[in-house]
């Protein structure tokens, strides 16, 4: 039993996500490799040698990689299965491109978003928007998923893998990369932060969305989130959408602003371990999974709520 | 240049669906269904590259029993061209589903197959990355802006932490993200004059395909709920609560 990780990350760090699914992969295999795209790895390889209970990392690197495609990827991906059991990658937007067209290149079925690993190839699942979790049996010879990261324990370092350059296929020139636009945020990353603060259609418009969460977000240190709607009506932009199409997140903390709390947006956040919920509708849905629940006007909590946590003088 | 777009029906997502009495599975029996949304986005663009003079002629497809006639008239309605059933009475996997879809793409000799980054229902996401790697074709997931133009079509793509531009070769799959744009509103008459218009119907099990399940779904609940939190009064009492009660600040 053997399993490859498909890691994420930025050129330095693996990332958070790329730890908690070698957690994952470490229920399925005994030894797990860990698979690294780049133009160039120095940093990073040292890195991923030094993750617990890795085995060997395998460096795919090559100019062409400084942006990975998913055909390069998938190419590279399915070239390597035969050696493995289980494919295994946190479940993003990287993975999501990648790891289904190595599947239809390998001919097989895959699992997205897996919560839970079962013995016996099972797995439990979210469906309909995280309203049902459904447990799947999985035929397949070859195991292939995306998995949930807050729902894994992220390794830790401690590890001295063993390091292998790939010898790779040419690049697939029917594509090209034009350029990757980056929102400019000083804050904590959405995906990991330790607090979200979270808006809605109800903040009115893109000025008010940042004079009233900045604030506070800074005051907390916390990412700034937002709903599907915030996002269309262009009061932020669309990497922060959390919820079933968007990102889905569980910090220590999160605060939802002025959110309904749709099923398609707590599919994003359920799983924080505290929800504080402001709202003047009392009979929000987005209180039926806050923890705290605060029934105010937004325009006049969230000033009020800055203030309190700002460090007194 | 023909466009394929591939719709699935699923259970209108207003609705909250619940497990079966068994818990084997879901309970979709008599609910309301509709077309998936990301796939009335794709067929959406679709149509706009026909009155934009790119397309000459959209085809929709659905795979499923009869009962994906409704939204294949709802893409009638929509503007399609010409709209085909693939039969297939039993459940099919994201694999299976790209199997058929390469069949279709081939015979119809589409340029470009748009599909919905992900169906409502089982939330997979896999389907338009395993059809382009089946057919060996580029592929651009989660698409929020498309110009097709010279052969090739230049997308921008919602990732993590931004958006992605690119460009790619044609034929090439495409998966529609939400804001790729608004679907327009299905008109009473338009519905009707779709009563009206052929459903090509594809025996799928004509095609020889392997699409025997490889999935087994076990069981299927409700996730654990919260447990029921308090209602405060106050901005102090939540700051009070938070730092000294939940330790989070
Ligand atoms: C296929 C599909 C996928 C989707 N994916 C996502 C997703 O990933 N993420 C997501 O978020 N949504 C998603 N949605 C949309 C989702 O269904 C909801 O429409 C959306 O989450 C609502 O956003 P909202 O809470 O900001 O707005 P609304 O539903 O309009 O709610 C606004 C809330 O603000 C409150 N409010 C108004 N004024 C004030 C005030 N002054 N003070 C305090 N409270 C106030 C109101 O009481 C209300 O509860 C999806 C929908 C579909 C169909
Ligand atoms: N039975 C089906 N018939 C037609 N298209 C489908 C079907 N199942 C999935 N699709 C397409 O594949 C996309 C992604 O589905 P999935 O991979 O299941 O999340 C959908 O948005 C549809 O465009």
């Amino acid at each position: 039993m053997k399993a490859l990780v498909l890691a994420e990350h930025d050129g330095q760090h693996i990332k958070i996500s790329t730890r908690q699914a070698i957690r994952a992969a470490r229920a399925l295999a005994a030894e797990v490799d860990v698979l690294l795209f780049g133009a160039d790895l120095t940093a990073v390889a040292a890195a991923a040698q030094a993750l617990e209970g890795v085995s060997r990392v395998r460096l795919a690197e090559a100019a062409h990689l400084a942006f990975v495609s998913a055909e390069d990827a998938a190419a590279v991906i399915a070239a390597l299965a035969p050696g493995y059991t289980a494919i295994v990658a946190a479940h993003g937007s990287f993975a999501r491109d990648i790891l289904p067209r190595a599947a239809g290149l390998l001919d097989a079925g895959m699992l997205s978003d897996v919560l839970e690993i079962l013995p016996g190839n099972d797995y439990v699942r979210p469906i309909y928007a995280g309203n049902l979790q459904a447990t799947v049996h999985n035929e397949e010879p070859i195991q292939i998923l995306t998995v949930r990261g807050s729902r894994f324990e992220p390794v830790a370092d401690g590890g001295a893998a063993s390091v292998e350059r790939l010898a790779l296929p040419a690049a697939d020139t029917r594509v090209e990369h034009i350029a990757l636009r980056q929102a400019d945020s000083d804050g904590p990353d959405l995906s990991s932060a330790r607090i979200v603060v979270s808006g809605g259609r109800s903040l009115g418009s893109q000025e008010q969305f940042a004079a009233l969460l900045e604030p506070l977000a800074s005051t907390l240190g916390a990412a700034l989130g937002a709903t599907r709607a915030a996002v269309d009506a262009g009061y932020a932009p669309n990497e922060i959408q959390v919820g079933q199409t968007g990102i889905i997140v569980a910090p220590d903390c999160y605060i939802a602003i002025g959110v309904s709390g749709a099923a398609q947006h707590t599919a994003g956040m359920k799983d924080s371990k505290v929800v504080v919920a402001i709202n003047q509708d009392p009979d929000a849905p987005i209180f039926d999974v806050a923890d705290y629940g605060l029934v105010a006007d937004l325009f006049t909590a969230v000033p009020e709520l800055t203030a309190a946590l700002r460090p007194q003088p | 240049m023909k466009l394929l777009v591939a719709v699935k029906r699923v259970v209108d997502h207003r609705i909250r669906v619940e497990p079966t009495a068994d818990g084997s599975g879901v309970e979709t029996e008599g609910l309301k269904t509709a077309m998936n949304p990301f796939d009335e986005n794709a067929l959406e663009e679709a149509l706009r590259l026909k009155e934009a003079g790119v397309a000459s002629e959209i085809v929709a497809v659905s795979i499923g029993t009869d009962a994906v006639h409704d939204v294949l008239r709802h893409a009638l309605a929509m503007g399609a061209d010409r709209v085909i059933h693939a039969r297939h009475d039993a459940a099919l996997e994201q694999r299976g589903v790209a199997r058929v879809l390469r069949e279709v793409a081939l015979r119809e000799a589409a340029q470009i197959v748009l599909l919905g980054k992900q169906a409502i229902d089982d939330d997979a996401g896999q389907t338009g990355q395993m059809l382009a790697a089946v057919l060996g074709w580029p592929q651009a997931s989660f698409v929020s802006e498309l110009t097709v133009a010279d052969g090739r079509a230049r997308v921008v793509r919602e990732v993590e932490g931004g958006t992605e531009v690119r460009s790619l070769q044609l034929p090439a799959v495409l998966t529609a993200d939400l804001r790729l744009n608004t679907p327009r509103f299905v008109r009473l008459p338009n519905l009707m004059q779709a009563r009206k218009k052929p459903i090509e119907t594809l025996d799928v099990a004509a095609l020889g395909l392997d699409l025997a399940p490889r999935q087994r779904t076990l069981r299927v609940v409700e996730p654990p709920a919260r447990k029921a939190g308090v209602r405060v009064k106050s901005i102090a009492e939540l700051v009070d609560r938070l730092k000294n009660e939940a330790g989070v600040l």
